[in-house]
């Protein structure tokens, strides 16, 4: 939860964090190397310089530090664990779901695990999503289209064999569909940025809420086209966000299309935790204006009341949570750290 | 080490020639970031043979997953501009540590179209329709920043969409930005044809058609969109790049370091790299 100065409690539901082992003894190659050298030149590029991490605590960070730095020292309340495979990469997995459900079973009421599957494997990926199910009884999933499987260089969400998947996903209650429309990892053409797809499954899944992370940045503006056509499509902030402390105008700019174009109701607030740490995003999100002239121009601006909904309610009621039920429990349980030491 | 007077202008000569290529490199452009591949820090090293005939240029991107379909773009382009200069026998151009450095290098270095090379490795993709693509994105962009800067000098929409190139010309910028990109702006007119002479419109769509007072301020929210995709990648490849091979230089510091023309070094320091 989010103190303000005034001393208003917040509820902060963070949309997109990781629980990864990224850690030399589980590369498997050189592109699991490349990866996670990746993702922490992101960290180390974007962050405020207090903010730091050693690589070696990147690579590789314990659950304690999980809690810590999400819940303790930082606001959330409740964190979404997106789940990203890359068995290609890494023999156990990068961030698996049964390790982070292992993670969260600490404190199970402060995380929702989503899974993950590759609709090009065709039966066995049905049979997975079912698994997921049954297993870990997940709510949500994370898409990767970019993704290379055989010859395959990528996957559009509209292809027949995703929307088989979808259709299991409704059927199971599986609601949420995160999909990385964003910066991308081995992008062969430019199709991996196209958000098109997006258009064409969310206005076929109906039933479904379709939580395009990284708000299709670079192709914003066609995001925000077709975001404004389906009231089922909503935006992950993860990645923009931390532009918050490197490029403030620019961030301004993407905020203030954002709100012009889809609106205060369907952005969600996502740290992209451990790439970022809430506590720094967060403070800065509720303390930033978008500067008068880009507000003039597009006639919207960050307020109080919208900042409330993009940090978490916004969120809760696609993952169905009560808010004031949530804060009770939460209450009643602290968290639980190891013994210092 | 000494070197006698004969090995010294070897040497000179040899920084001269690389000097050269590394001119005619600022002329090659990464598509995405509408920025030359040497201000950019991308270039490795460049190293012209003894025998003056082959020169080889080392390149890297930001990060070990660029997208392939530019780095083919910005290595092919580096063959075609450093084939232009008459003395060049030969040209090896290598990407070092990306996922598809290989193919890449087979690619541009073998002696197959590289329009054929790129369809086959890039699904198929057309090599001049994705150039045409983003000369359209740079040209927004550079429109972009001094139509803004016009506006901010307090030019009426009316003045800015009658203006002529022979207004256009004489105008001083105060704002850096546009500063640069007038010039730029200037060229990628000139070389699509979409203005000849000093009486014809300074602004046009990308198309060639006439801008309208009324309709400039909605000419100039699609320009910014244009521009927000832009600058994504663009804030990203530089950070991303700076924090790449921080660690590098910090792992070699005792050894020759490898570096970044024009960030770090002249051109002679960059031969021993390698």
């Amino acid at each position: 939860m989010y103190k303000t100065a005034n001393g208003k409690e917040i509820f902060v539901l963070d949309g997109h964090t990781h629980f990864w082992d990224g850690s030399p003894e589980n590369q498997s190659n050189v592109h699991g190397k490349q990866f996670i050298d990746c993702f922490y030149a992101y960290h180390s590029n974007l962050s405020p310089p207090e903010q730091l991490w050693e690589k070696s605590k990147f690579e590789k960070y314990s659950e304690d530090d999980v809690y810590r730095d999400l819940f303790v020292d930082g606001p959330d309340d409740v964190a979404i664990i997106q789940t990203t495979v890359l068995s290609d990469f890494y023999k156990n997995g990068f961030s698996s779901v049964e390790r982070s459900t292992k993670m969260a079973a600490r404190n199970p009421e402060r995380f929702i695990v989503n899974g993950a599957f590759d609709p090009r494997d065709g039966k066995k990926a049905l049979e997975h999503i079912q698994f997921l199910k049954d297993k870990y009884d997940i709510q949500g999933v994370k898409m990767y289209t970019a993704e290379w499987n055989g010859d395959s260089k990528g996957w559009r969400l509209n292809d027949p064999a995703a929307y088989k998947c979808f259709e299991l996903c409704e059927k199971l209650g599986i609601k949420n569909i995160h999909v990385h429309k964003g910066p991308t990892i081995i992008p062969l053409s430019l199709d991996a940025f196209d958000v098109r797809d997006v258009d064409h499954a969310a206005t076929e899944f109906q039933n479904l809420n379709w939580i395009i992370e990284h708000c299709g940045l670079p192709r914003l503006d066609e995001f925000c086209w077709i975001a404004t056509q389906e009231t089922n499509v909503y935006a992950g902030l993860a990645v923009a966000m931390p532009f918050i402390f490197t490029r403030e105008r620019y961030f301004a700019e993407i905020m203030a299309e954002l709100l012009f174009w889809i609106g205060e109701d369907k952005i969600l607030f996502g740290s992209d935790y451990a790439i970022w740490t809430p506590q720094w995003l967060v403070e800065k999100f509720w303390d930033f204006e978008i500067p008068e002239d880009i507000a003039a121009e597009r006639g919207v601006q960050l307020t109080a009341e919208n900042k409330e909904k993009i940090l978490g309610l916004n969120a809760a009621k696609l993952y169905d949570i009560d808010v004031t039920a949530k804060l009770k429990q939460l209450q009643n349980s602290p968290i639980q750290l190891a013994a210092a030491g | 080490m000494k070197l006698d007077s004969s090995m010294r202008s070897i040497d000179l000569q040899r920084s001269e020639l690389e000097a050269e290529v590394l001119e005619r490199l600022d002329n090659v452009i990464d598509p995405e970031l509408d920025e030359p591949v040497t201000t950019m820090g991308f270039i490795e090293a460049v190293k012209v043979g003894c025998d003056e005939q082959l020169v080889e240029v080392e390149f890297r991107l930001p990060t070990y997953w660029c997208s392939p379909n530019f780095a083919f773009l910005m290595a092919f382009d580096m063959r075609i501009e450093i084939e232009k200069l008459d003395w060049v026998g030969g040209v090896k151009i290598t990407l070092n540590d990306h996922c598809f450095g290989d193919r890449i290098n087979d690619g541009v270095n073998g002696n197959r179209d590289f329009s054929d090379v790129f369809a086959e490795y890039c699904n198929g993709e057309d090599l001049t329709a994705l150039r045409n693509q983003f000369q359209e994105k740079a040209f927004i962009r550079r429109q972009e920043s001094v139509l803004l800067a016009l506006k901010k000098q307090g030019l009426s929409d009316l003045d800015i969409v009658e203006m002529t190139m022979e207004t256009f010309d004489s105008i001083d910028f105060d704002d850096e930005e546009a500063k640069k990109q007038k010039p730029r702006y200037r060229s990628i007119l000139m070389s699509r044809g979409l203005a000849n002479t000093k009486f014809d419109s300074a602004f046009v769509t990308w198309t060639g058609k006439g801008l309208t007072a009324t309709g400039l301020q909605a000419y100039l929210s699609h320009s910014r969109g244009v521009r927000i995709n832009m600058e994504f990648n663009g804030a990203l490849c530089r950070g991303l790049k700076d924090a790449r091979y921080k660690e590098l230089v910090i792992e070699k510091s005792d050894s020759v370091p490898i570096k970044f023309i024009r960030n770090v070094a002249t051109p002679s320091a960059v031969t021993g790299g390698k």
